[in-house]
């Protein structure tokens, strides 16, 4: 009996200890490892609207993988505000760049800010996904391993709207921009595009990023009579322009690039203004991307009241595919910059990431849009293209 | 170049003067009676544009039957109190009580002031960082002939710029009033012992120069179709020297001063080779080259008048 007592204790004790183990060692897997990512858009400021669309994107991307019970770490995001001021960027890239608790970081939707940021990045080692910036530079005028961008650049966005604007029998062009390296690259590269395919620049103008009065401008344009005004800047400057063209009795077709395509160009303005406005910006409306419907349905899920804009999608693929390299080969910055370097064909909503020699995702397609009662219609399902309603004249 | 299109250069031209010379108004009234510059004028011109905004959205909600007119004339109303109010408010508790201090002083102070004020509507407007779009509430109606295009809304933005300059000329030349602005301004201590209350009167000149701030702000904003927390910036620092170019203290100088600054920048901006970038460069270089060649500005004050 006392044996048998005994051998009963030592049973209980026995379980007690196998039991103290098992949730020992289950323990530290229910409290996953907390990893730190980085998210800097323009949160604030004339193109706030594409920043809080972007931040919301990745914060989704985040936010889904955090409810994944089968993902190896836990996701805290941090996101910082660049003002779409160089100076402020500059600050911000630091801050995070700077934070080794950041294992990378997806950054930057105004081309200017982007630009003085990457050396940041490089000198800290922080992998950042560009997700808006488009300017060339970004990726082709460094070789820093760090960058890597998933949205295309203004090159092919210009090359496609010069030869668009030629087919539908524009000749005679006007050109406003803003004089940050944006803009300017803007007008280069239009102006290079255009005049290849036979169409003629009457005039250049360029202007201050927070310029308010362009009726001087505009009075000389209108002077000169082109078809067309293109604008190679951003939205809050699109909408002064667009007003004032429509003020001073200006009957040109207004052109924008993807500075303009944005929901809050056509809040600004008013549906009546902005109707037949046309942007360029690359890859497909996400109602046509394959998984489109996915993140629109999940983006209204959690809550979000402001929309994703133009490219929330490129800012939530952005995430995507740096959380899937954290989750692959753990948070050391180290190891994520080549492998994120190396991407090929990688799956996201966008279609697939290939990343080129300097990082640049090779976008294929550049998508048309044109303004109808009140949004951005793809051109190709428009009326304008249908024929039912038609654009300003060439004059 | 064409006459049509000319004479728009030259109605673009009047329409930016007139902002232009109504925040330079309230710089010269303020050097006049009390020798300060009050550097956060310009961010008074942007609170008197969000105020009419603000006014305008409550309306809407109240009174969403109401037609323009009165809704426009509801929100001059409301705005330039407020902000004759804030402008005596400012007087009271910061450039009064910095009296016998060095004017250093009161410029830094009121440069600070400007940037609270610019950074509060940043902060607690409600999404106050963006730019606002401003209803279009005057008559839309509009002439074309020969590349012009005059528009109502404009000429009316314009007269009653004219008619608020013209009241505020007449307000201190030819009433009682006026006189005691003006004797504050010859000399502060004789006009004390002749029975004018200074206090008064300082409190009084700074809520009229704000209000004509604030009437600044509502036609900027009707005149764009759009406010932002940062116009007062570069509104401040164009009124100030328009004010100076003009003579510091002389109403017809901060409205010379506001039309020539206007002028330099459509010029800058049309007819000179360079980048039309370059127009604020342009028309501040020449400012600089006046005020080297003129020290006391175009219409220099009379050493016995001020105002």
């Amino acid at each position: 009996m006392i044996r048998h007592t005994t051998g009963g204790k030592n049973w209980v004790r026995r379980w007690a200890a196998a039991c103290l183990l098992v949730a020992l060692a289950a323990f530290p897997a229910m409290a996953k490892q907390k990893v730190a990512v980085g998210y800097i858009g323009p949160l604030t400021g004339g193109v706030s609207a594409n920043g809080l669309g972007g931040r919301n994107s990745a914060e989704l991307a985040v936010k889904l993988r955090n409810e994944d019970p089968s993902a190896k770490y836990e996701y805290d995001f941090v996101a910082l505000d660049d003002e779409c001021k160089p100076n402020i960027g500059v600050q911000v890239a630091t801050k995070l760049a700077a934070d080794r608790k950041i294992a990378g970081a997806v950054a930057h939707y105004c081309s200017a800010v982007a630009l003085s940021a990457v050396e940041i990045y490089h000198r800290f080692n922080l992998p950042v996904i560009v997700w808006g910036a488009v300017h060339p530079d970004i990726t082709y005028g460094h070789d820093f391993k760090e960058i890597t961008r998933v949205n295309g650049t203004m090159i092919n966005q210009n090359e496609t709207a010069a030869k668009f604007m030629r087919s539908r029998g524009y000749k005679t062009f006007a050109i406003i921009h803003d004089t940050t390296d944006y803009g300017k690259s803007h007008k280069e590269y239009f102006n290079k595009f255009i005049t290849e395919n036979g169409g003629k620049v009457l005039g250049v103008f360029g202007v201050t990023a927070d310029q308010q009065d362009f009726n001087a401008e505009l009075t000389k344009i209108k002077s000169l009579a082109p078809d067309v005004i293109y604008f190679g800047g951003l939205t809050p400057l699109g909408v002064r322009i667009r007003s004032q063209m429509e003020k001073l009795g200006i009957p040109a077709q207004f052109e924008g690039t993807s500075g303009i395509k944005s929901d809050a160009f056509i809040e600004g303005l008013g549906k009546e203004l902005a109707e037949g406005s046309l942007s360029f910006i690359e890859g497909m409306p996400l109602e046509k991307l394959p998984r489109g419907a996915f993140f629109s349905a999940a983006y209204d899920n959690h809550g979000y009241t402001q929309p994703p804009e133009a490219y929330g999608p490129f800012a939530f693929a952005a995430m995507s595919l740096l959380l899937d390299n954290i989750e692959k080969l753990g948070p050391t910055r180290a190891k994520l910059i080549p492998a994120i370097r190396a991407t090929k064909d990688a799956d996201s909503i966008v279609g697939p990431i290939s990343f080129d020699d300097h990082g640049q995702n090779t976008v294929a397609a550049i998508s048309k849009y044109v303004v109808q009662d009140g949004k951005w219609v793809l051109w190709e399902d428009s009326e304008y293209a249908s024929g039912k309603r038609s654009l300003k004249k060439p004059q | 170049m064409d006459v049509g299109f000319f004479a728009q250069f030259v109605i673009n031209g009047l329409m930016l003067g007139m902002m232009y010379a109504l925040v330079a108004v309230g710089f010269t009234l303020f050097f006049g009676v009390l020798d300060v510059i009050v550097f956060s004028h310009g961010d008074v011109v942007m609170v008197g544009g969000f105020t009419g905004l603000s006014m305008y959205f409550w309306l809407e909600r109240m009174y969403p039957h109401l037609s323009p007119g009165p809704k426009l004339l509801c929100m001059a109303l409301v705005s330039m109190t407020v902000i004759a109010l804030l402008g005596a408010a400012v007087a009271r508790s910061v450039i009064l009580r910095l009296r016998a201090a060095p004017s250093l002083n009161t410029l830094l102070a009121t440069m600070m002031l400007g940037t609270v004020l610019r950074e509060s509507i940043r902060l607690f407007y409600p999404d106050g960082a963006n730019p606002k779009p401003f209803p279009a509430l005057l008559p839309k109606w509009s002439v074309e002939y020969s590349g012009l295009t005059l528009r109502l809304d404009n000429l009316i933005l314009f007269c009653i710029g004219a008619l608020l300059i013209v009241s505020v000329h007449l307000l201190i030349n030819r009433t009682r009033l006026g006189l005691a602005i003006r004797a504050v301004a010859q000399d502060e201590e004789t006009a004390r012992i002749m029975g004018v209350n200074f206090t008064l009167i300082v409190l009084v000149t700074f809520a009229i120069g704000s209000a004509v701030a604030a009437f600044a702000g509502l036609m900027n904003g009707l005149y764009y179709n759009e406010i932002n927390f940062s116009m007062g910036l570069l509104l401040g620092a164009i009124g100030f020297s328009a004010a100076v170019i003009g003579g510091l203290g002389n109403i017809y100088g901060a409205i010379l001063g506001g039309f020539i600054f206007a002028f330099l920048q459509t010029i800058g901006a049309v007819a000179l080779p360079f980048a039309s970038a370059y127009k604020d460069v342009f028309a501040f270089a020449v400012i600089i080259a006046l005020m080297a060649w003129r020290p006391t500005g175009l219409i220099a004050e009379k050493t016995s008048e001020r105002v």
